[in-house]
């Protein structure tokens, strides 16, 4: 997120698209009924689903999926065509404004309408909503990003807030809801394949040089690794030998499962890192158990780069280790000394070699955790990122073009289908599942069609229907739910014995390697 | 310069910002009010009269939460009328349900009767389930109140024990209202309110529901408000006292949000779960966060490091495990190079824990083979 949590209360016009907050980020959608119940402010919720977020939107705007970049360049262009946007920030902040303009030139809101299916009016009253907005946020998640197009939908976004003037205030800002824990702590330890800590790229012989120094070895690989969405192709033909998998179950939760399964076993080792024996566990030559959040010391970055403590509360069970600790021990094995007395003794280290954390200790954070970049023990941190200038000095404005999903509908596989959470589980469900009242709540996978659909198909509430992909297929018991469009079923992705990335795509977006996990075309039909 | 705004609390005088009640500027100032039904964050309602004053001037006593400070007011916060004022209302309180706390009716010979229809209803031979832990009962003792003074009012509606997560003890309830603040006010789900209004008011969900058939997203804020556990969670009610448990502050593992948590462990589990109010979530959490820990004791934890033989997985020892996979990655790296090897780090364990594995990839295999779910 640019900006805080907080933040959100005090923004007068907030835009939530791609995420379906009140069952994924309960807390957050807080702050969004918060402001428009006592401050006035105004919600436009943008989504292929009726979520329950819309009983408090002023505006809801369904689109066809995979249309992102269509109504946000018709939103652009209403806004640009009025004369609505920021011309002060637009003049001192950005550049390439021209580019933009005449890209969005041909998305006037009755093309959009053709492509999103979203009503002219309620575009060009939604754009002026914002535009007019004196603290705009814009607030999504993975209903944008999970698109042959992400990055584009994202760049679209920050094309609007940039417009707008929204962008280095408070209440206003582009905001990533982050899904886990410390997805934001793994992107900025280096846990991707082309940055170390802080983003620095593994290309930059400077940063190599630096990092070489501080953990005395030579020879660091200067090329770029594989993501999980390569690697594990890699691993179907051959060219990846073993993997290390720690605290993930791509058995669940990857796109296109079948394929995964097969390229797992064509590894010749594959070691497993989880607190419990899972689906992918269960594929693995070594499983090492290893100690939960309430069993270490540590800390987590939560989606609005703030550092905060995690402490022990438990002894973690049987001989179950920490984490790091059972790496280290690997790696000493393999005749590299790693040898820590704590976490803290690491977190150390990590300030060493990462800019942004470096002025974080566990000491400033024992109260209220700290927002990064935060460069130096002074420094009070970032809650608010961009303000006065970029990173970078202006901010680019990226001319993009609508490309549609890439896979669409046809006779044989007549509906679209989005892939989502539930309220009451997470993500695979090793950890929700072990919870009576949550299993009572939420108990197994079902299919959400609208009334219309479910009346051509002939289906009753409750009935099991077959649903099908060109990659596999999978049972569920129909939902019947104002909350679905007509033409687009939705699945929960958590339960491993229908596992709905059975059906998923595995096409991804060119730039960020995200599978397509938000639209594909399948069948539904009597089972 | 503007002229301050100055109000006189037992004799002292302090400024306060416009729009201050008169609670906050006292509290401000480290002047004790007590409270029960007020909720920070939430509108004052003013219900339970609990945190009545003196103002000099005032036809009556005037709830401080609800009231706002006004230049030269005079206020007394433990003045006679006041004490004998708190005192009735604690009085009519504890006579209003099942208060079976030694408090209650320490000095009366229907004691015995009274606390055998408690357990009755409770099924239990315990005291009070939140003995220890009860806003009422603390005042009760601060003001040296026992709730014989009035007959019992009884029990007008059964306990509902029907739903996941929560008890709801309608016994005793004293409709304060904190949850149905916490509800509409703090997480705005709007899933309950006062019924029936008058001499049977009760908190309703959707027209007189169990929680689990209402618009109840059991996000248990209403648990966490209530000053006398009348909402109660289904695994701590008579299960878990307080001085049994020992607290550790610590962040959420479950979405992005990192909310702060305070876990309460009793023999080296945890058993309960709080929301801190504090930055990010403000005492908040979501039903996952509040009730979603018992994988953390669960029986299907993995104890020992396995190696799979023959398709069978066996036990075996840290050394016996960590040597064969660092026998076996070395081997690997040798025959087909570093970037023969790849490693999922996680979104879900620490940021030293995610360092570690970013230091070992890098370092050790010397490749840049390393991703985590942060796509899925």
């Amino acid at each position: 997120m640019t900006n805080t949590i907080a933040c959100i209360e005090k923004s007068d016009v907030i835009l939530v698209t791609g995420s379906n907050t009140t069952e994924n980020h309960p807390v957050i959608s807080s702050f969004m009924k918060r402001a428009v119940k006592f401050k006035d402010a105004k919600v436009i919720l943008v989504d292929p689903r009726r979520v329950k977020l819309a009983e408090h939107a002023h505006k809801y705007l369904r689109q066809n999926l995979g249309t992102d970049v269509a109504w946000i360049n018709g939103m652009i262009y209403v806004i640009i065509n009025e004369g609505l946007y920021d011309k002060k920030f637009v003049e001192e902040r950005t550049e390439n404004f021209e580019e933009l303009k005449k890209a969005v030139e041909k998305y006037k809101p009755d093309y959009v309408e053709q492509i999103t299916g979203i009503p002219s009016r309620d575009l060009t009253e939604s754009a002026r909503m914002f535009a007019n907005s004196k603290n705009g946020s814009i607030v999504y998640c993975m209903g944008i990003t999970q698109h042959t197009t992400g990055t584009d939908n994202v760049k679209s976004l920050a094309n609007l807030s940039m417009i707008c003037g929204h962008l280095g205030k408070e209440g206003g800002g582009v905001n990533p809801l982050r899904g886990q824990n410390n997805v934001q702590g793994a992107c900025d330890m280096g846990g991707l394949p082309n940055v170390f800590m802080a983003y620095q790229p593994v290309i930059d012989e400077a940063a190599r040089k630096k990092l070489e120094e501080a953990w005395g070895v030579e020879n660091l690989s200067p090329n770029p690794g594989l993501v999980v969405t390569e690697m594990i192709p890699k691993a179907h033909s051959g060219e990846v030998k073993a993997m290390y998998i720690i605290g993930e179950n791509p058995l669940v939760s990857d796109a296109d499962l079948g394929h995964v399964e097969e390229s797992l076993k064509h590894l010749d080792f594959l070691v497993v890192q989880d607190i419990f024996l899972n689906e992918t566990a269960q594929a693995a030559d070594v499983v090492l158990p290893s100690a939960c959040f309430a069993e270490k010391e540590g800390t987590f970055s939560n989606t609005e780069r703030r550092v905060q403590r995690v402490r022990k509360a438990v002894n973690p069970p049987g001989q179950a280790k920490d984490d790091w600790w059972i790496t280290c021990e690997i790696g000493t094995r393999m005749g590299y000394e790693m040898k820590y007395q704590n976490s803290e003794e690491i977190f150390e280290e990590i300030r060493k070699v990462t800019p942004s954390y470096a002025g974080i200790t566990y000491d400033r954070i024992e109260k209220e955790g700290i927002h990064w970049p935060c460069p130096n023990i002074e420094h009070p941190g970032t809650p608010i990122l961009h303000i006065g200038k970029f990173t970078r000095g202006k901010g680019v404005l990226h001319p993009i073009e609508y490309t549609p999903p890439a896979e669409q509908t046809d006779d044989e596989y007549p509906f679209y289908l989005t892939t989502g959470r539930l309220l009451y589980q997470y993500h695979s469900g090793t950890m929700t599942m072990k919870t009576e009242g949550l299993n009572d709540r939420a108990p197994g996978t079902y299919v959400e069609i609208s009334p219309q659909d479910a009346a051509k198909l002939n289906l009753i509430d409750g009935e099991k229907v077959k649903v099908a992909s060109r990659r596999g297929e999978i049972k569920a018991d129909v939902k019947i739910s104002d909350k679905a469009s007509d033409g687009t079923v939705f699945l929960p992705f958590h339960f491993a014995e229908a596992a709905a990335n059975r059906l998923t795509i595995g096409a991804l977006d060119p730039l960020s390697k995200i599978p397509a996990f938000k639209v594909c075309a399948v069948n539904v039909s009597k089972s | 310069m503007a002229e301050k705004n100055i109000i006189t609390i037992n004799g002292n005088d302090f400024a306060f910002e416009p729009g201050e009640t008169i609670l906050e500027v006292a509290r401000r100032n480290f002047v004790d009010i007590p409270t029960l039904c007020h909720l920070k964050g939430a509108i004052p309602t003013g219900a339970c009269r609990v945190c009545v004053v003196e103002v000099e001037d005032a036809r009556s006593l005037l709830a401080s939460c609800a009231t706002p400070a006004t230049d030269k007011m005079v206020v007394r916060t433990e003045s006679k009328l006041v004490v004998d004022a708190r005192r009735l209302i604690i009085q009519l309180l504890l006579s209003s349900g099942n208060h079976n706390c030694a408090v209650r009716g320490s000095d009366d010979s229907d004691w015995t009767r009274f606390q055998l229809n408690v357990q009755k209803d409770d099924h239990s031979d315990e005291l009070c389930p939140v003995w220890g832990d009860c806003r009422l009962q603390d005042l009760a003792y601060q003001y040296q109140v026992s709730g014989d003074i009035f007959p019992s009012t009884g029990t007008k509606y059964p306990l509902e024990d029907v739903n996941p997560f929560v008890v709801r003890d309608f016994s005793r309830c004293i409709l304060c209202g904190r949850c149905v603040q916490a509800c509409n006010d703090i997480q705005v789900n709007n899933a309950i309110n006062f019924g029936y209004r008058g001499a049977d008011t009760k908190i309703i969900a959707s027209g007189d529901r169990p929680l689990k058939d209402s618009d109840c997203v059991f996000c248990g804020e209403c648990v966490q408000v209530c000053p006398v556990n009348a909402l109660v969670e289904k695994d701590v009610r008579y299960q878990v006292r307080p001085w049994e448990t020992i607290k550790t502050r610590t962040t959420c593992s479950y979405c992005g949000v990192g909310c702060q948590l305070e876990l309460h462990v009793k023999n080296d589990q945890v058993v309960k779960v709080d929301g801190v109010d504090a930055a990010p979530n403000y005492a908040s959490l979501c039903v996952k966060g509040r009730f979603g820990y018992h994988f953390i004791n669960s029986p299907d934890r993995l104890t020992k490091p396995l190696i799979k033989e023959n398709g069978e997985f066996r036990e075996a020892t840290w050394d016996e495990a960590l040597d064969l996979v660092a026998k076996k990655f070395s081997e690997i790296k040798k025959n087909h190079g570093a970037d023969s090897i790849g490693v999922l780090t996680s979104a879900r364990i620490s940021n030293e824990d995610n360092y570690i594995a970013s230091k070992f990839t890098r370092a050790v295999l010397k490749t840049n083979n390393i991703d985590h779910c942060a796509r899925l």
